[in-house]
Parts: C-alpha cells; sequence; structure tokens
C-alpha cells in the first residue's frame, strides 16, 4: 500500500475523524518505528475493548509496533479475546471461524503471492490458546507441514477467557478452571517444540513483560516468515478476569512465574534461517 | 497459450467439440477454460476424481496454484482466505465432506465471496454409504449460496463456467453451488460439447468485490467503533439482520443473469399437459423416459426441469403449475426437499404428490415413476 491511499482529500479534512488524521499525519506506516518509540507515533490501535490489566491488550500493542510493515500486513485472527481488537485496529484483518484461522491465512497468502509476486505481504495469524493449540490445532500444524509462508502468533492466557474461563490446552496442570471442576488432568501443550517438529523455522516463545526482546522475537518471525518458512511466536498473556488476580499486577505476575520457572522464555532456530537472519539484521545494522 | 473471450463467446458462440467424458473430467474441462487462479482440493471417499484431474491442468499450466488441505473444513477456509485476498477460486466436494465443511458455507456467503464449489452429491452417514443422494442440497438450501442443479455431465461443464460471471457480478457476489448427482454423473460417460481449449473466460477483478479485499491496497482503518459481536443494543442487531437480508437480495439479483446464461432458471416440455413432472438434477432424465413411456400408454404429462434451486423459480412454478391437476416430484433423497419447496408456494399443494423417493443409492426405475402417473390418473 502506498501513503498515496491513505491521503485525505483537503476539503474533507475538518470532518475526517482525528484518529484517521492522526494516523495519516503521524502513523508508522512505511516508517521505522518500533516499541522504543512507542508513544511519538499514532499507533495503530484506537481504543479496545479488552479488560483492565489484560495480558492479550499490552502483548497486541507491542506486536502492532513491532510489524515491520503495517502497510503491507494483513491479520488473520480466530474467535476469543485475541480477536477484539482488530476491529479498532489499522491494519486489514479476517475473522473466519474459531479454528480456521490457520487454514484462511493459507489461502489467502498463497492468493496475495499470485497477485503481488513482486511485493512482501506479511500474513500473520494472531490468535488465542484455544483456537491454535485446541480447536484449530490441525490446521495450525498442517500449515507448518506444508511450510506457509506466514507467521502465526498465540496470544496464551491458558483459559477460554471470553466465555468465561475454562479449560484450554494450553492451561497448567492441576488449575481448577470451569470444565475443570477437580483441576486439569493433564499438562500444558509443548507447541513451541511441536512447532519446531512440524517445520517452523523459527520459534520464540516471550512476554510482554520484556518488550523489547518480543518486539525482536516477532519482527525476526515476521520477516524469516515471508522468505524462510513459517514462524511461531508463543506469548504469555496472562488474565486478571479469570485467573483473579489484580488488574495492575499482570506484569509482576508475568516476572514471577519466570522466577518461579513455570514460564520459560525459548527460542529455536533452524540453520537455514538463521543464516537468513544474520544477513538481514546485518542489513539493518 | 489461452485466449481471453467474452463468456457470451465461450458459451454460445464458440464451435464445440464432442468428446465422451465422465462428469468429473467435465469438471477438468470446464476449470481448464474459467481462467481459474487457484484450486485447493480434498480428496475424500466418497469424492469424484475431479479435484484430482483438475490437480492434472494445474501440472499443464491451465491454473496458478493449487494444493491439497487436510480436511474439507480447512479447504473450504483456504478457499475463503484466497478469495478474500482477491483470487479466481474453486474447489468440489461432496456428501460428508460437504457436512465437515459446513460451516464455511453460510460464512462464504455473508463474507460475500464468489466462490464456485461443485458438490457431488452423496448419502452421508449413518448407516455409512457412499451412494448417490440428493440430501446434501436439503441442508444448504438457506445457506445464501446460489444452487445450480445439473443433469448431466454437459450441464454440468456449462453450469460450472457459466457459475464463474454469475457469481462475480459486484451486485451479486456471493458463491455458486453447482451439484450434480455424485457417481450417476461424476463416474459415468458421455458425450459433452466442449469450446476449444485456447479459449478462456476473462480473468476475475478483485475490485468488482462490494467488501474490501484483504490486500492492504486500500484504506485499512479502524472498520467500526463499536464491533458488533460484543455490543447487545438495537444498532448491531439491526447491522446483522440487514447484512443477512442483503445476502439474500444479491442472490435475486442474480436472477437475470442465470436465466440468461442458462435459458432460464428451468425449462419445460409439454407444459399445459394434466400432469406435471417437476424435478432436478438426474431425475429429470429418468423422468424423461417415464414421460415418453406414459405417453405410449396415452397419458398427457408435461416435465418441468429446474436447473437452479437458489435462487427458486417461485413465480415460473406457480404459473406452471396453475392448471396442472397433479404435480409429481420425484427425488433422490429420504426428506423430499423439492417437494416441500414446491408445495410452500402454490396455493392448491394438496396436488403435489412427493414421490417416488430413491435414497440408499438404488437407482429410480421409470416405472416407479409411471405408477405414480397412473395412480394420478384413476
Amino acid at each position: 500500500m502506498t501513503k498515496n491511499i491513505l491521503k485525505m482529500s483537503p476539503a474533507f479534512a475538518d470532518i475526517i475523524p482525528a484518529e484517521y488524521r492522526e494516523l495519516v499525519d503521524n502513523g508508522p506506516y512505511g516508517r521505522d518505528v518500533g516499541v522504543a518509540e512507542l508513544g511519538t507515533f499514532k499507533e495503530l490501535l484506537e481504543e479496545h475493548p479488552l479488560c483492565a490489566g489484560c495480558g492479550l491488550a499490552l502483548a497486541l500493542r507491542i506486536f502492532l509496533a513491532s510489524l515491520p510493515a503495517p502497510e503491507d500486513t494483513i491479520v488473520v485472527g480466530s474467535t476469543g479475546c485475541s480477536s477484539l481488537v482488530f476491529p479498532q485496529a489499522a491494519v486489514q484483518n479476517i475473522h473466519s471461524l474459531f479454528g480456521n484461522q490457520n487454514s484462511v491465512a493459507s489461502g489467502l497468502k498463497r492468493a496475495l503471492k499470485l497477485r503481488f509476486p513482486d511485493k512482501d505481504k506479511d500474513v500473520i495469524v494472531v490468535a488465542g490458546d484455544g483456537a491454535t493449540a485446541d480447536i484449530g490445532l490441525d490446521m495450525v500444524m498442517h500449515s507448518w507441514f506444508r511450510r506457509e509462508n506466514i507467521t502465526t502468533i498465540m496470544l496464551d492466557n491458558e483459559a477460554y477467557a471470553n466465555t468465561g474461563g475454562q479449560e484450554s490446552g494450553m492451561s497448567q496442570q492441576g488449575t481448577v478452571l470451569y470444565m475443570a471442576p477437580k483441576g486439569k488432568n493433564f499438562p500444558k501443550i509443548s507447541m513451541p517444540e511441536l512447532a519446531r517438529e512440524a517445520g517452523c523455522v523459527y520459534v520464540a516463545v516471550g512476554t510482554p513483560a520484556q518488550p523489547r526482546k518480543l518486539e525482536k522475537m516477532i519482527k525476526r518471525a515476521i520477516l524469516l516468515a515471508r522468505h524462510i518458512g513459517p514462524t511461531y511466536v508463543q506469548i504469555m498473556t496472562p488474565c486478571p478476569t479469570n485467573y483473579k488476580f489484580k488488574n495492575n499486577e499482570t506484569v509482576n505476575r508475568l516476572k514471577g512465574l519466570e522466577k518461579d520457572g513455570v514460564f520459560k522464555p525459548r527460542e529455536y532456530i533452524t540453520a537455514e534461517a538463521q543464516e537468513a537472519l544474520n544477513k538481514l539484521e546485518e542489513v539493518s545494522k | 497459450m489461452q485466449k481471453v473471450v467474452s463468456p457470451e463467446h465461450l458459451f454460445f458462440e464458440a464451435p464445440r467439440e464432442q468428446v465422451f467424458i465422465t462428469g468429473s473430467e467435465a469438471v477438468r474441462e470446464a476449470v481448464r477454460r474459467a481462467n481459474v487462479d487457484m484450486a485447493i482440493s480434498y480428496p475424500i471417499t466418497p469424492q469424484s476424481e475431479s479435484m484430482h484431474l483438475v490437480g492434472d491442468i494445474f501440472k499443464e499450466g491451465y491454473i496458478r496454484e493449487y494444493f491439497r488441505g487436510e480436511n474439507e473444513f480447512a479447504v473450504m477456509s483456504a478457499v475463503a482466505g484466497a478469495s478474500m485476498g482477491g483470487v479466481r477460486v474453486f474447489t468440489a466436494t461432496g456428501g460428508p465432506g460437504t457436512l465437515r465443511a459446513f460451516e464455511l458455507f453460510s460464512t462464504w456467503s455473508g463474507a460475500r465471496l464468489p466462490i464456485v464449489c461443485a458438490f457431488m452429491t452423496r448419502g452421508v452417514n449413518s448407516p455409512l454409504t457412499i451412494q448417490p443422494d440428493t440430501i446434501e442440497m436439503s441442508y444448504l438450501l438457506d445457506t445464501g449460496m446460489i444452487m445450480l442443479h445439473a443433469e448431466n455431465a454437459q450441464d454440468l461443464y456449462d453450469y460450472l463456467l457459466k457459475a464463474f460471471p454469475i457469481a462475480e457480478q459486484t451486485e451479486v457476489h456471493i458463491p455458486v453451488g453447482v451439484f450434480a448427482d455424485g457417481f450417476f454423473v461424476t463416474h459415468t460417460r458421455e458425450n459433452v460439447k466442449v469450446a476449444p481449449v485456447d479459449i478462456k473466460l476473462p480473468p476475475y477483478n478483485a475490485y468488482s468485490a462490494p467488501v474490501p479485499v484483504m490486500d492492504m491496497e486500500n484504506v485499512p482503518f479502524r472498520q467500526m467503533r463499536d464491533p458488533f459481536v460484543m455490543k447487545s443494543n438495537y444498532v448491531s442487531y439491526a447491522a446483522h439482520a440487514s447484512w443477512q437480508q442483503e445476502v439474500m437480495a444479491a442472490a435475486e439479483r442474480a436472477r437475470p443473469s442465470i436465466s440468461s446464461y442458462l435459458g432460464g432458471l428451468l425449462e419445460v416440455e409439454n407444459a399445459d399437459a394434466d400432469i406435471l413432472i417437476i424435478t432436478s438434477g438426474t431425475a429429470v432424465s429418468i423422468a424423461r423416459e417415464a414421460v415418453a413411456q406414459a405417453k405410449q400408454e396415452g397419458f398427457n404429462v408435461g416435465l418441468v426441469k429446474i436447473k437452479c434451486i437458489r435462487p427458486f423459480p417461485t413465480e415460473e412454478i406457480r404459473a406452471l403449475t396453475k392448471n396442472a391437476k397433479a404435480v409429481i416430484v420425484p427425488e433422490f433423497n429420504r426428506v423430499g426437499w423439492l417437494a416441500k419447496e414446491i408445495k410452500s408456494i402454490i396455493p392448491d399443494n394438496d396436488k403435489v404428490i412427493g414421490a417416488p423417493r430413491v435414497f440408499g443409492g438404488m437407482t429410480m426405475p421409470t416405472q416407479s415413476i409411471l405408477a405414480e402417473i397412473r395412480r394420478c390418473q384413476a
């Protein structure tokens, strides 16, 4: 997308909504801005309906600031809290059905490759743990098996939060949740390892408590997905509403989970992806 | 290697060559001339050979992109993604595959995607079956898609090609399902007249869509201030309700093009007869034979072939049945969805006979239709 598409007719400028004008004048399209510049440019997200203290809200704000090319990014989502901000974000977004996000993204990415063979259109899946690890697992993994050039990002709040807090495959063993009245009786699914074995060339587990590190992971995942292969980023995003902690405690909770060894940030990268990454990061220096 | 020609030239003016092919091969020949960008396949049993034959023409260069998905739900999702990305896309399924993918069909219509899908109808479980049956059409009647029902491989070839320009009009822009009775049409050979291989339909124009194309080449700013799904208020209900009505209206707006490309939503022989047989799909061929035999026995029987099930030829059927004494509706399914449709639109519907009904894989003997004709006359 060229910035010409965004240009306002001067005759209508006074009736264009303020946030639109701000995006045209000071948005991140075609500019090299990121998490470090947050607060100095108009972010892609305008308000949002997520709960106060929501880990997803923080992660999504960082995600949207980390996009290497927001002007050519399409986000494919799925049902759940993870989808709720996108109608109010300034990137195109598809919310099809619950669980089919990686299939929709596969078709979309291949269509955009046909229509724009000389341009990188970043197709990024952003979905929750239920959509990714439970209902959509088959389609997520098959998109990896097929080596689709898409990035899959899981916002992991360890529950079906939007429907009141039911157990998901990503909940910790023993946790008492709806549908797990006696505590979950099997361990958290090892999605990062499944991703690595299923063909992802880059896998990262991160946290919004470390925004710069998370930004780096997201950028790497998106850039590597363009030409090397599928990538996966799993972001720990605790839910104060369903896990019943104070909504100003989210970041502390993340740090605590990491300190206790419950949450383990990690990265896997193939040799081919590492080589491509070295070249990319050398160019950007 | 292929020259783009107008749909009218491809359908009506280009010389046609007669080939002896199966219904599945007729699908391949239609897709070969349809300028399809992408096709996505899934084998299933009982599918037809159609989608792997489409793979063959991908290898020959007639299609730009092709892959096998992992199940029908995934395939119909990927097809949706491709269509939202602005390309012309094709797939096929049938029976259990249709049911597995079902959640997608109404979202195709709701997202205004002009996807063309061939349905090679089959029975659904249980008990386990792989036999021909049109029951899935009953389930699909209210998904918002346009539904064309082919009688034979010739129709299947013609309707599939014609489905693209019907679906892709801006004022329509909803999916078209082209239905053929699985096995009877897909697995048997017949003479089919096809256009030369060196011509094809004009390409799809992504920006003919009445909704934004998901390519970030149009203004992406926040689509709404209050996402409807999160609100329980009048505006969100009204938005959803009016959107659904608009999808229905889009199908209505397809009537003129369906009519002109298919020569009407239905076709009639001996319209003034006392007894009318009204049916669709392969039951039409059997009914035609039954009508010929009935004529020899001295009965005055007419035949109505319904080509388009959605939108339904309501006014046409009302006019045709006005003076008929009896209407016989033979069907290849247990529920008699076509008889129900006809009963729901005519005033004196006690004259509609929902028989014979054949299902479970059996063929429909002409005698079973003749028996209904004789009963009417008695």
